[in-house]
């Protein structure tokens, strides 16, 4: 297939992300970078078990932890993986401005998300006086819900990124695989988050 | 590849098309199991069951829905997902490991 | 296009062809150099240890500066060196012998040796800024989070950005393994190398990550003042063992399996047979890899983890005896009634077997964790590893280099100053290494500065020491023929050895895009099967035309260059906020790069028929 098919196919296959051996690439990568990652959260993830109790005084997580807020964010984030799955559907019925408006939804929902988080953070902080520096479980708490909000980060601004570039040329075999393997990535966020929120959040209240 | 250029014929469109519209509705069934769950989980919480009872159901309720997510919105069930599970299993199985190590022999 | 620019010839434009080279051959020359260079570098802190250690209550250099040395030392030596020469091979051999043209991801095939280079630079600019990293190769909190100065911060961020790299590189040959074999390469006709590259490389995603999330609990600790690691606040120092050692032990299975491949490849090679039971070497591979993510404990069996868990690490590892003697017995059986050519090449890798076999003796003995309690910490632990990096690992390199060097430059090295590079080394490795577990067992712990007279250390250590001058010489003949060979030998064919596997179908330096035409591999040892056919080389799969090629660029250059910049806004920030310029220029280069390389199209280029057929009447298809 020579580069200009790549950029303007005849007819979209039925696998737009897969049907450049580019797009397999990606995408095999993609899920191993995937695989790693989750060792990268579980690590994370055991050094928070390991350090949940060295609490240092009243700020425990019991005592911190709010369910209202984090039950608002945690639906913002699942919706937000419904709305990217339907743009995944419209990408493979070769739509590009549903998949677009969907992928829209998606940043509006994560950004969302993003916002109750800082508001949380900050929260805790000029709240109750916990920091990261404040105790071994401050420092783990803050450590792992915030790589995850990092990943959020950057999940939207790649996505974002990708909307801008290919609004005005739509799908084509070149871009199809970038906004399957992001909206992977936006998937995966998602699975960390419901580790987070039933580690973190309802395992601290349940003590 | 000169198969992937040549135009297809209209109903192989519409069954593709059927195909994924089939696809979304398992999916959208798959985000109502999720959010049932995810009511479930704070509800046993919010109820303050017993602990003993509630993190291991917790812990099910968490993996069957990273399932869900894995399966069905990523596509894991799909053909041509043989190397990713396998990726996907070895990285679960180091994560179990390591996570079992920081809950028994950090040296508390 | 690069074809335009590879005719600009001169040493500035050779200078910018490698600083934007995608092409897997040149990124393995680079991986050499580089790798090379810490090798040197690590080798003169090794003998810079040795000569303190020569004599009792030596003082050739202060105690300060022997820690220093010993933890650039091992540093060094396992990912500034072994890393990148393993990957050095990886580039060079990988993508010959499954019939493609290129990996799976030119770009960031660059990146990862860069990320590399740039964290290993980083690392050493610490000799000149106030003091190296001082708490072991290990770095063990609470000795690294109260070290003063900057040493362990630059250990920190080096080994950040050069890990970066390593997972880069290992997802990249894990992709092309899997995509990219020639048409009848099934997994289970690839050579052992290709196989050993494919687990080593698994063993690397997987492992790494635990060492990212280390570095960064180090990092916060003493960047940021978090609490992890600061028993005061109630952190806990056990945590960067486990993650230093979840990744550490994976690491020294990273490091072997590639050699093992390559030593498997070289006896099928000179033995003039095909691997003895090949299926039970690939099992064997992945059993190992498999198992090396099970052991990592038994590095601390003494920190009080149990007896259960003392246990069950202790049975795991000796469980990897088993499949590494089941290897140890096909390299013997592929050489038994084979017509074996006694090449350097050959020379390394016979020296290896019973070598490392001695380092796996050893390594049961320190498994048993009840009489690990005696082993633990003293020069017995220093011979045993020193007995499978060095006995495996090193002679390993030296095989594979000896055997690929005319598949990587077009000439094959000088054999007579082969064979007097291996003898001063090979008599001297077991010299220095040998007695050192006696040194152990007599009592001397590792890491101490001195030792003192009377104790029956002096012999040992004068031996020890003696033995590492022979190690030294044979590395310095090893260059001089290095150099000897790129002045004086002449070119070769592209197939000097009588191989057997893909990439001695194909010329010697190979055109860059490998293959003219993709071959059809018929069997395991795809050019053997050919050969006893009567045929001249392999067949092609598919007719003759034009091939899609990458497009050279900068951008991992500037990518990993930012991360440099910001890894020294982040470690003098702790001093002065001013620093955190540095952070975000450097963050922003980084970021801006990778902003550059998603919005900008990059479709890569055509080499068109007619000038492959120009190439072929020049011998590139052969």
């Amino acid at each position: 297939m020579s580069s200009e098919d790549v950029l303007n196919p005849k007819q979209m296959p039925h696998d737009p992300e897969k049907a450049t051996l580019e797009g397999r690439n990606k995408f095999l990568a993609f899920w191993f970078f995937l695989g790693g990652e989750t060792v990268l959260f579980a690590s994370l993830f055991g050094t928070y078990l390991a350090l949940n109790g060295s609490t240092q005084g009243e700020n425990t997580p019991e005592h911190l932890f709010g369910l209202e807020l984090v039950f608002i964010m945690t639906m913002l984030l699942l919706t937000s993986s419904l709305t990217s799955v339907y743009a995944m559907y419209h990408m493979k019925n070769h739509n590009f401005q549903k998949m677009q408006l969907w992928l829209g939804i998606t940043v509006v929902l994560g950004l969302g998300f993003l916002g109750m988080e800082i508001y949380e953070f900050y929260h805790y902080i000029h709240h109750y006086e916990f920091t990261f520096r404040s105790s071994a479980f401050g420092s783990a708490f803050y450590t792992l819900v915030g790589f995850h909000g990092g990943h959020v980060l950057f999940g939207l601004s790649w996505i974002v990124t990708l909307m801008i570039r290919n609004q005005k040329r739509g799908l084509n075999l070149y871009n199809a695989p970038k906004f399957y393997i992001a909206s992977l990535y936006w998937h995966f966020i998602d699975v960390v988050w419901v580790f987070i929120f039933t580690v973190v959040y309802l395992m601290g209240k349940v003590g | 590849m000169a198969d992937n250029t040549h135009s297809k014929p209209v109903h192989q469109r519409e069954f593709e098309k059927k195909q994924h519209r089939e696809e979304m509705k398992q999916q959208v069934l798959t985000f109502a199991l999720m959010i049932l769950f995810t009511l479930i989980a704070f509800g046993m919480v919010i109820m303050e069951i017993n602990s003993y009872f509630v993190i291991p159901t917790l812990i099910i309720l968490a993996v069957v829905q990273v399932a869900f997510q894995l399966y069905y919105f990523m596509h894991m069930k799909n053909k041509g997902h043989d190397m990713v599970a396998m990726m996907m299993y070895g990285g679960a199985a180091v994560a179990g490991l390591t996570i079992i190590t920081f809950v028994s022999i950090v040296w508390w | 296009m690069s074809t335009a620019v590879a005719q600009k010839r001169g040493l500035g434009a050779m200078i910018w062809d490698y600083l934007t080279t995608v092409d897997h051959k040149k990124i393995a020359h680079l991986y050499l150099v580089s790798g090379g260079l810490f090798f040197l570098i690590g080798g003169l802190e090794a003998m810079i240890i040795r000569i303190q250690l020569m004599k009792p209550d030596n003082n050739f250099i202060s105690a300060g500066l022997y820690n220093e040395m010993i933890t650039m030392h091992g540093t060094t030596m396992i990912f500034l060196a072994a890393m990148p020469l393993i990957f050095a091979l990886m580039n060079a051999v990988v993508p010959l012998q499954i019939g493609a043209r290129d990996v799976a991801f030119p770009f960031l095939n660059s990146l990862g040796f860069w990320l590399f280079l740039f964290g290993g630079l980083m690392l050493n600019v610490s000799w000149f800024t106030g003091g190296a990293p001082d708490a072991g190769w290990t770095n063990y909190a609470p000795l690294s989070t109260t070290s003063p100065g900057h040493g362990v911060d630059y250990y920190v961020m080096g080994l950040q950005i050069s890990g970066a790299g390593t997972l880069i590189g290992g997802i990249n040959f894990l992709v092309t393994i899997v995509n990219m074999r020639a048409p009848g390469m099934t997994y289970m006709r690839m050579p052992l190398f290709t196989w050993s590259v494919f687990v080593t490389s698994t063993l690397i995603l997987f492992a790494f990550p635990a060492l990212t999330v280390g570095l960064f609990l180090m990092m916060f600790d003493r960047m940021f003042g978090s609490a992890f690691f600061d028993v005061g606040l109630g952190g806990n120092v056990i945590i960067w063992e486990h993650l230093f050692w979840i990744f550490g032990h994976p690491e020294v299975y990273i490091l072997i399996l590639p050699l093992f491949g390559a030593f498997s490849d070289i006896f099928s090679t000179f033995s003039k047979k095909r691997l003895f039971g090949y299926s039970a070497m690939v099992f064997a591979t992945v059993l190992i890899g498999f198992l090396g993510f099970m052991v990592w404990a038994h590095h601390m069996f003494t920190v009080g983890m149990g007896p259960i868990a003392n246990s069950i690490f202790a049975v795991a590892t000796m469980a990897i005896a088993v499949p590494t003697g089941i290897k140890i017995f096909n390299w013997l059986f592929t050489m038994w009634g084979g017509q074996i050519k006694m090449t350097s090449a050959m020379l390394w890798s016979i020296a290896f077997i019973p070598s490392f076999t001695i380092g796996g003796m050893t390594g049961v003995m320190l498994a048993a964790a009840a009489a690990d309690y005696q082993y633990h910490d003293t020069y017995f632990v220093v011979g045993h590893f020193h007995y499978v990096i060095v006995g495996g690992v090193v002679f390993g390199l030296f095989a594979a280099l000896h055997y690929w060097w005319p598949k990587m430059f077009g000439k094959v090295l000088n054999e007579k100053l082969g064979k007097l590079a291996f003898w001063p080394f090979f008599i001297g490795f077991h010299l220095t290494f040998f007695i050192q577990h006696f040194l152990g067992l007599m009592g001397m712990p590792r890491r101490y500065w001195v030792f003192m007279e009377g104790q029956g250390l002096d012999t040992g250590n004068l031996i020890s020491t003696i033995g590492a001058f022979l190690m030294a010489i044979g590395t310095i003949i090893f260059l001089t023929n290095v150099i000897y060979t790129s002045v004086k030998e002449k070119k070769v064919s592209g197939d000097p050895w009588d191989g057997r596997s893909l990439e001695w179908s194909i010329p010697s330096p190979p055109p860059h895009y490998n293959f003219v035409q993709t071959p059809l591999v018929r069997g395991l040892d795809p050019l053997w099967v050919e050969k006893m056919d009567g045929k001249e080389g392999m067949t092609p799969a598919e007719p003759l035309g034009d091939i899609h090629m990458p497009n050279a660029s900068i951008l991992p250059f500037t990518i990993s260059l930012g991360t440099f910049i910001a890894g020294f806004g982040f470690i003098y920030q702790v001093d002065d906020p001013v620093w955190l310029i540095a952070v975000f220029a450097g963050m922003g280069l980084t970021l801006g790069s990778m902003l550059t390389r998603s919005v900008k199209d990059d479709l890569g280029h055509h080499i068109h028929k007619e000038d492959l057929e120009e190439d072929i009447k020049k011998g590139a298809g052969k």
